[in-house]
């Protein structure tokens, strides 16, 4: 709809009746062209309408809405629908609530607990100190004296780091692939299909190891994401890819390849927005593997390095043989137990996504709520409002 | 005629595919920045070979010739790795071909049955999960799913070792085979090979936990079909329907799953074989990666992705059989 409606103008009725006599020219193009066609219908035989209906009763298509919709009503439409409901939706189940909470508070750790912890240097405190015996060092000190609470905090800015930049690469790269290879079909999916066949049969993680050792990745850890999304993108882009194809013959995408809008609005406009739930949740698990994949490589000791991460803790760990030296068991404890929680964060977070986004649970889900009916109703209002999510 | 037409496009995109790979090392080692090839020629001359002598070395060792011009090299290249020539290890003084064909059955071992026993247990465990989707066996197993796929495998591994190794001595701490007995099909060699096994085994195995979620979701969607409905009119019992009807339909996008994780669990292979010390491929690899042993670690390199890309595609082969649907032209959507 246009903003340049004439505000007196509310009931479409009305506009048909004024058609034969001309004056439509600046009207909205979906107008005129509804309008014309009965227009000239009309025209040809007198008063009878085309489509059967008798002039002045107003037929349930043809109502216009009174309310205008401003930008504002529609972002906030699109927050209710797109974030606070499916927010709402999530937040009654108990996976959603521990995911988000536990993705926020290493958010929150990343981001703002370098500020308030202090860096620890080698020295600082007794060798290889238990955890929570000394309240100066909560969990503990490694052999060197330094305290493993600052090195957890200050490895969690380096990884998400890793994360931020590894995850958006491996599901760009592999939407976009699998997204146009799917679309356009023909040599273009042959050639796009092929280069993510060679990819997916890399084996990652040798991969990995070989370029992290040749290319000239220092300690950068936005580049450590980057060379771990080579090896990650290609499944993402062929199950895109079989998701596009048959998403691609769709009326809604023959209707907008009909109208001549050219192939790359068709498919990040129309039809990726369909897969985003997908894309979404793939998001969390690109998110895990960097994860894993990261701290694998410095585990093993192969990327060059300037600050802590959690690998280079497991690395010293496991070079003073910590292993098998009793009382040194902590030092491998506090960054495995800061992996596994942020992992079992965002493995939460993507399973309460999909219960967001999987029709077929949500109904399960609504059934359920309704049998039980204690906490049903504003489970049912929430779920049929995120719809058209 | 379908069928055939489509095998022969299968193999003839493994035979791409391995040229692909090929080709990369190739290119890895020649013309990449800090490349092996003039990293080598360094290292020689700075043991105070002179450059003529240290260029025939490198060329022995990497099958490259490093005077040659980049085309007439890479034909060269790709002849020597068609006969199987990957060239001589630095480090171990030894063919690379060899030092790989002993260490590789140690790994596929560990890995087929790693594979075998963590699909089965996921694939029977998350089709009854989903059967009973929101009780309290789900819950549990859920959040025991959860918890063990948070926890990356070698984290677990180490745990392993710590505990059932280092700690409690059920298992040895390292190494693939018991000392001192001659390899034969005797008892104690036998039953030492199957202990030094165990502990890689069962951390690939626990660490897989996520494959019974996979398995889990599938059968969700299942389980909304009609037929289901009419297997349970008929009276059928909940294992009957959950292992034949719902495992059979939502096995088959684990089969795509189970194709891409023998990638993942070989390429896992380097860091698993590095905390047991178990001498397989990866930890060869691995040692000529800290060596700085080129040749090794790129024939490593190839050989590893060479056995992902026939183990994709024996699996692709047969995915027919698992689903008579499949046969023919769909089956291209694997």
């Amino acid at each position: 709809m246009t903003d340049d409606n004439r505000p007196d103008r509310t009931d479409h009725a009305e506009a048909l009746e004024s058609i034969p006599s001309g004056d439509e020219g600046s009207d909205a193009p979906e107008r005129t062209a509804s309008g014309s066609a009965a227009g000239a219908a009309g025209d040809a035989d007198g008063t009878v309408r085309p489509d059967g209906g008798s002039v002045g009763v107003e037929s349930p298509f043809e109502v216009v809405s009174s309310v205008e919709e401003t930008r504002l009503d529609k972002l906030r439409k699109f927050y209710d629908s797109y974030i606070r409901a499916p927010f709402f939706i999530v937040w009654t189940d108990w996976r959603a609530r521990i995911g988000f909470t536990i993705v926020f508070t290493y958010l929150l750790m990343g981001i703002v607990g370098p500020y308030v912890i202090e860096p620890t240097e080698v020295g600082e405190a007794g060798a290889l100190a238990k955890p929570f015996e000394n309240w100066d060092y909560p969990l503990g000190t490694d052999q060197m004296g330094r305290d493993l609470l600052s090195q957890v905090v200050f490895s969690t800015t380096e990884i998400l780091k890793m994360v931020f930049a590894g995850a958006l690469a491996t599901v760009g790269v592999g939407t976009m692939v699998g997204a146009i290879a799917g679309y356009k079909g023909g040599w273009v999916d042959t050639v796009l299909s092929s280069i993510t066949d060679i990819f997916i049969n890399l084996p990652g993680f040798p991969t990995v190891m070989v370029l992290a050792l040749l290319l000239p990745i220092g300690s950068n850890p936005y580049m450590v994401g980057l060379l771990l999304s080579i090896a990650a993108w290609g499944g993402l882009a062929r199950a895109i890819r079989s998701q596009m194809l048959t998403l691609r013959s769709e009326s809604f995408v023959e209707a907008s390849r009909a109208m001549g809008i050219p192939s790359r609005d068709i498919i990040f406009k129309e039809i990726v927005p369909h897969l985003m739930p997908f894309v979404v949740i793939n998001l969390t698990n690109a998110a895990r593997r960097v994860i894993f994949s990261a701290v694998g490589l410095y585990y093993l000791g192969i990327l060059p390095f300037e600050n802590l991460n959690w690998g280079i803790t497991l690395n010293q760990a496991y070079q003073s043989g910590a292993h098998y030296r009793p009382g040194a068991l902590h030092w491998f404890l506090v960054p495995m137990i800061a992996i596994i929680v942020f992992s079992i964060g965002l493995i939460l977070l993507g399973q309460s996504l999909d219960r967001v986004f999987n029709p077929r649970v949500r109904a399960r889900h609504e059934k359920r709520s309704g049998e039980t009916a204690a906490d049903g109703e504003s489970d049912e209002e929430l779920t049929s409002k995120v719809g058209g999510v | 005629m379908v069928n055939i037409d489509w095998r022969l496009r299968r193999i003839g995109q493994t035979v791409f595919t391995s040229w692909a790979v090929i080709t990369l090392s190739f290119v890895i080692v020649r013309m990449m920045p800090g490349n092996p090839m003039g990293a080598m020629i360094q290292q020689l001359e700075r043991r105070g070979l002179d450059p003529a002598r240290a260029r025939e070395l490198v060329e022995l060792r990497l099958s490259v010739d490093p005077t040659k011009p980049i085309p007439a090299a890479y034909v060269e290249y790709m002849i020597n790795m068609a006969q199987g020539n990957l060239g001589q290890s630095v480090y171990y003084q030894d063919s690379v071909v060899d030092i790989i064909a002993q260490a590789l059955p140690w790994t596929l071992f560990v890995l087929s049955w790693a594979t075998f026993i963590s699909f089965f247990i996921g694939i029977s465990v998350g089709a009854l999960m989903a059967y009973w989707e929101g009780g309290k066996l789900d819950v549990g197993l859920t959040s025991w799913a959860i918890l063990m796929g948070s926890i990356p495998f070698y984290v677990l591994a180490i745990m392993l070792l710590i505990f059932m190794a280092y700690r409690w001595g059920w298992f040895p701490t390292g190494g693939r085979r018991p000392t001192g007995l001659e390899p034969g099909l005797t008892w104690p060699y036998i039953s030492g090979v199957v202990r030094h096994a165990a502990l890689p085994i069962l951390s690939m195995i626990v660490a897989s936990g996520i494959a019974s979620l996979g398995m889990r979701g599938n059968a969700i969607r299942v389980l909304g079909e009609d037929y289901l409905r009419v297997a349970r009119l008929r009276g059928l019992s909940d294992v009957t329907i959950s292992t034949q009807y719902v495992a059979r339909n939502a096995i088959l996008p684990m089969y795509t799953t189970l194709l891409i994780s023998i990638g993942e669990m070989f390429g896992g292979s380097v860091i698993l074989e590095q905390v047991f010390q178990y001498r397989g491929i990866g930890w060869y690899m691995l040692s000529a990666t800290y060596q700085r042993d080129y040749p090794l670690m790129m024939g490593g390199f190839v050989v590893i992705t060479l056995a992902v890309v026939i183990a994709l595609l024996l699996a692709d082969l047969t995915y027919g059989y698992l689903d008579p649907r499949a046969k023919g032209q769909e089956s291209e959507s694997y």
